[in-house]
């Protein structure tokens, strides 16, 4: 695990270590988090850069549930969560 | 250790005031970058459209704001040439590809996503009467018009910044 929370390997991720991370986020997940976090994980795997706008397109949840499910910076909440590496993105 | 982690958590910037003056194309997306870079890093961010600014958020001027290509040293090409006509349509073409590229999306889908994200836009009531515009020349997403005094009303609060584009 990087020093600000971010997981190094995915397949040390489990749905078990999610739900713990995402507890430390304040976050508790639901039916509704695992589609978001398959598909942050998909676009990480094809080396797709992530931004807001992406996920906002990609027909799984638009912007503004985005930040309804992870309050206090999406991006990056959802990111660690999903135990991919912090995204880059400035937008 | 309670005490450093109470330190972290009171300098942290809670709040950016953003209030944007100028309508050229880098202004705009300057302006628009820093509010929702705010909001994905969890602080709340208003925008207040000011004199030229307003033209980002007029409807019938959304998509001609334009790059300067006179009196802008940055551009590198003479100022003569740069007044040419059609070169600010051609360098703003240019700079919008280039922004496409890197997912940055146009100004008119980016105030949808600003107001998703939360932010608030306000426009500036004096240069709304100046510029003699309505409420109805104005996007959806603008919350309201407001004064100068009223914005400031909004600033308050611990850790709010302010600044002027």
């Amino acid at each position: 695990m990087t020093d600000q929370g971010y997981l190094t390997d995915l397949n040390d991720w489990s749905r078990e270590v999610a739900t713990n991370i995402a507890e430390e986020e304040e976050i508790s997940l639901t039916e509704e988090h695992w589609p978001v976090l398959e598909y942050l994980q998909n676009q990480h795997k094809q080396e797709i850069p992530l931004t807001i706008r992406k996920v906002g397109k990609s027909g799984i949840v638009d912007i503004k549930g985005f930040y309804a499910l992870f309050p206090g910076g999406p991006l990056k909440k959802a990111s660690r969560i999903a135990g991919i590496p912090k995204p880059a993105s400035c937008i | 250790m309670k005490q450093k982690a109470t330190k972290v958590e009171t300098t942290k910037v809670k709040k950016m005031m953003l209030i944007l003056s100028k309508a050229t194309i880098d202004n705009v997306y300057a302006c628009f970058i820093l509010a929702n870079g705010a909001r994905m890093e969890g602080i709340e961010a208003e925008i207040f459209f000011t004199f030229f600014g307003l033209e980002a958020v007029q409807k019938k001027k959304i998509e001609h704001l334009h790059v300067a290509t006179v009196g802008n040293p940055a551009m590198h090409i003479p100022t003569l040439l740069g007044g040419l006509p059609g070169m600010e349509s051609f360098a703003t073409n240019m700079m919008k590809k280039e922004m496409e590229k890197l997912d940055i999306p146009p100004v008119g889908e980016f105030i949808e996503i600003l107001e998703a994200s939360g932010a608030k836009l306000w426009a500036c009531k004096l240069a709304m009467d100046m510029f003699h515009l309505k409420r109805e020349d104005l996007v959806d997403e603008i919350s309201d018009v407001i004064t100068v005094g009223e914005f400031y009303t909004k600033a308050q609060g611990d850790n709010t910044h302010l600044m002027f584009i």
